[in-house]
């Protein structure tokens, strides 16, 4: 295990280098800048502001110059200060990772609730109506765009029915977060479904399920014991990459519900072309990723003991 | 030079009618309809209001933005030394009972209110107006709002640090202060947006200003949730007595317009702005129609030309184009009729706004005839640069076949607004869809034209010396009624040569719930709204 999270650090810490390279030299040379964004609005921003902005900022300076400016800031744990806000972008950060990082996993609760159960009792009843409708729900979950869902479930929960608020995050309580988080949960729902499905009917055709029945052990244990644990593993990588990819992936739900998430900050400063709040951004989204995969990896060893030994 | 009595006090009636007069002197008044208030207002409830063009605010430092999703929140918390008067349609004295005008124009002595309070409890004294220009204007600011305050005397040496403090600012007692401008200049169009709201200095220079503001406007801040949204209550020290009428405020941050509908319709929302598809919908329904105000806003919507690019450079081109497009079916078709046909570059509410001047009318016959004059009967193909949204590709997508009818192939080339702007003021874009800002002050929205300006400004690249010297005679000229004849004819001499297509103004709508009185019709952004004076009915929700 030791050995597991050691390789892993030594992963994180090159894709956090090739990561922040990448951004920051592709924000280099792409068309537009902090001082135009500003100019995208209505109203005219002086030549004089510009100038004095783009000097300010030291966005005159050579690439080199200001990404080594800003690596030397990360080393000493600072993020940057954000062109648009002013504000450091940890600051702006912290907030809004509590809120994406709830959101995400009320949304992957939901999945696992309703689509592990579903994709398990339909594999074990294949080819009946609830398999039927069970892959029906997933391939209607999968294929309904999360900004129509949201809008069909305001309409219903909001606009009709009165029970639940429409948008906004509130005092950060339950109601404010089921609409977004059924919202968010119903693709990643539909594909566990699926996944767990197919993973249940590969391990119910395996030799050693038969070899355990034909020794008379009981349906219970069988899938308790044996069917369960060797069909998740699959299944645990469909939530762990479903999971990490909720956190920068959920900006539709996010700017639909008004959502103070992290993906709706990340599409905001790519747009103001604000680099540190961009950078800070990915960042944070890296490292979730990371961690969840490196999550992921040490449940392996806890669900199947062979991984060990591999 | 010495002037005789008569002269000056002349001078100075004329510009006291000058800062006093521009709703008397315009021509078209918005055509906008609110809500009659027939009870006396209520105190009490919640307001809950959207912050409706973006999913975040830029920045809580009101000197900081010139956002239009910010300047709408900083009513809440801020003011500056005018407003805008909605009912009037114009600048009005906001924090200072008395504005005295100099025998020369160009300085204007201020009397400030003395029961304007700080909501950190202290008062509002005549050295905090000075301190709040001199931030905005200091050596290395790079403030949004150094725009407005540029032409304040002495700001120049002051900015690049040859000078100590602002020349034009001068404190003389506790209560008074003078500016002193560089030209004639109406200060109430420089000084009445929050982007240069009079500022606490202990506060700005606090540790958490940047994330709780601190003004002299109706409601104290309380909380930002960022990218959701911001929130105040009543502020019982508001100079405004018994406003404002309501105990809280909370502004939902978000651009997503059907969202926002589900929202309102589900009256979770006391006013909102309507997207095109959704004015069409409330426009019809017997209830929602009720609350409706609609408001020409000061933007203007072209087709912007590279005159330096051929065949742009060519008027008979250019008017060719203004012939050849149906606006009024663009209007009604695509845009729903949230639109006012264009007739010039000021809009509608303008003070300088010509009524008596005719549109382009649609006629191909004359386009094809002007192109073939220009030598190009053959037609011509051409690349416009645009942004996704509705009115730039859309409406593009809707010129297409009247251009292509009279020989003109347009290419659309989309990118993102930032980046278009960008190519823009670098003088790449041959051609291109924007909305500018053109008011209220018509001698700035005019300026776009002006061929000593950047093209950052001058985005087209216009260079025509008879009209910078109609410009420079409306700025040298103090007597409204003469001012404003002049700047009509600027208006009209860019309406003939055409340097863009003129499509229309801008209709902005705001949808107000039936328990909600006292929204106001801001011409120059409808979406900020003068919270101070709405007030909540019983049958509100949030009582």
């Amino acid at each position: 295990m030791f050995n597991i999270l050691l390789r892993r650090l030594v992963q994180a810490a090159l894709t956090i280098c090739v990561v922040v390279t990448l951004v920051f030299v592709l924000f280099s040379v792409i068309p537009g800048s902090f001082a135009s964004s500003l100019q995208a609005d209505k109203r005219d921003v002086s030549a004089e502001v510009l100038q004095r902005l783009e000097q300010e900022l030291g966005l005159n300076d050579p690439m080199p110059v200001r990404f080594g400016r800003y690596v030397a800031g990360l080393a000493q744990g600072d993020l940057g200060t954000s062109y648009a806000t002013k504000r450091p972008v940890a600051d702006m950060l912290s907030g809004r990772i509590w809120a994406s990082f709830k959101l995400a996993c009320a949304a992957m609760a939901f999945a696992v609730c309703i689509g592990l159960p579903l994709g398990f009792f339909a594999a074990m009843r294949q080819g009946s109506w609830l398999d039927t409708a069970t892959m029906t729900i997933a391939v209607s979950g999968l294929s309904v765009p999360a900004f129509w869902a949201g809008l069909l479930l305001m309409y219903l929960f909001s606009l009709t029915l009165g029970w639940l608020p429409t948008f906004g995050y509130g005092a950060g309580g339950m109601s404010h977060l089921i609409l977004p988080a059924i919202t968010l949960g119903i693709a990643p729902m539909a594909l566990l479904a699926r996944t767990t499905r197919a993973a249940v009917l590969e391990t119910l055709g395996a030799e050693f399920i038969r070899t355990a029945r034909s020794k008379g052990m009981s349906e219970q244990r069988l899938v308790i014991h044996h069917l369960a644990r060797n069909a998740f593993v699959l299944v645990l990588t469909t939530i762990g990459l479903q999971f990490g990819s909720m956190l920068g992936g959920s900006v539709v739900v996010e700017k639909l519900f008004a959502w103070p998430g992290v993906g709706s900050l990340l599409i905001d400063s790519v747009g103001n072309r604000d680099i540190p709040a961009v950078q800070g951004t990915v960042l944070v989204i890296v490292l979730f990723f990371l961690l969840i995969n490196t999550l992921v990896d040490l449940a392996y060893l806890i669900v199947d003991p062979r991984i060990r030994y591999r | 030079m010495t002037q005789t009595p008569f002269l000056l006090l002349s001078r100075r009636r004329m510009l006291t009618a000058l800062l006093a007069t521009t709703a008397a002197a315009t021509v078209g008044l918005p055509p906008h309809t609110v809500r009659a208030q027939v009870v006396p207002p209520r105190a009490g409830g919640k307001l809950r209001m959207v912050a409706p063009f973006g999913s975040a605010l830029q920045s809580l430092d009101p000197h900081a933005t010139y956002e239009s999703q910010d300047m709408a929140v900083s009513k809440a918390f801020h003011r500056s030394l005018y407003n805008w008067d909605s009912a009037q349609n114009t600048t009005v004295l906001e924090l200072a009972t008395q504005v005295t005008p100099s025998e020369d124009g160009k300085t204007f002595t201020y009397k400030l209110r003395d029961d304007v309070y700080f909501h950190n409890g202290r008062k509002m004294v005549a050295e905090d107006v000075i301190w709040s220009y001199s931030r905005i204007l200091a050596p290395g600011s790079s403030l949004s709002a150094i725009s407005n305050l540029m032409h304040i005397a002495g700001s120049k040496a002051y900015m690049d640090g040859g000078a100590d403090h602002v020349e034009g600012l001068t404190l003389i007692d506790d209560l008074t202060f003078s500016v002193t401008f560089d030209g004639f200049i109406d200060p109430g169009f420089l000084l009445f947006e929050s982007v240069t709201a009079i500022l606490p200095k202990e506060a700005v220079e606090g540790p958490d200003f940047l994330s709780r503001p601190v003004g002299c406007g109706p409601f104290v801040f309380v909380e930002h949730v960022e990218g959701s949204r911001i929130s105040g209550k009543k502020f019982d020290r508001y100079f405004k007595p018994g406003k404002p009428y309501a105990d809280e405020i909370e502004y939902t941050i978000t651009d997503d317009y059907s969202a926002l509908d589900m929202a309102f319709r589900a009256g979770e929302l006391d006013a909102t702005v309507l997207s095109e598809n959704a004015y069409v919908m409330y426009s019809q329904d017997p209830v929602l129609s009720q609350g409706l105000i609609e408001v020409a806003e000061m933007f203007t919507r072209h087709m912007g030309m590279n005159l330096e690019v051929k065949p742009f450079d060519d008027i008979r081109v250019r008017q060719a184009i203004n012939y050849a497009v149906d606006r009024d079916i663009i209007i009604k078709k695509l845009l729903k009729n949230k639109a006012f046909k264009a007739v010039g570059w000021l809009p509608t509410p303008s003070s300088g706004f010509d009524a008596t001047r005719a549109p382009y009318a649609y006629d191909p016959a004359k386009a094809k005839a002007l192109l073939a004059e220009a030598g190009l009967a053959d037609g011509f193909a051409f690349e416009a640069w645009v942004t996704d949204a509705t009115s730039s590709l859309g409406v593009l997508q809707a010129m297409t076949p009247f251009l292509a009818a009279v020989g003109i192939t347009v290419t659309p080339k989309v990118m993102e607004a930032g980046v278009l702007v960008e190519a823009i003021n670098k003088g790449q874009a041959p051609a291109w869809f924007r909305s500018n800002g053109t008011g209220p002050d018509p001698i700035a929205a005019l300026q776009s034209f002006d061929s000593r300006r950047p093209r950052s400004t001058n985005r087209g690249g216009f260079k025509d010396p008879a009209f910078d010297a109609m410009l420079d005679a409306a700025v040298a000229t103090l007597d409204p009624t003469a001012r404003l004849a002049l700047i009509r004819k600027a208006d009209g001499y860019i309406f003939e040569q055409a340097p863009v297509w003129f499509h229309n103004y801008n209709k902005a709508v705001v949808a107000t719930q039936p328990w909600v009185h006292g929204v106001d019709a801001n011409v120059t952004e409808a979406a900020i709204i003068e919270v101070d004076a709405v007030w909540l009915d019983d049958a509100a929700p949030a009582r």
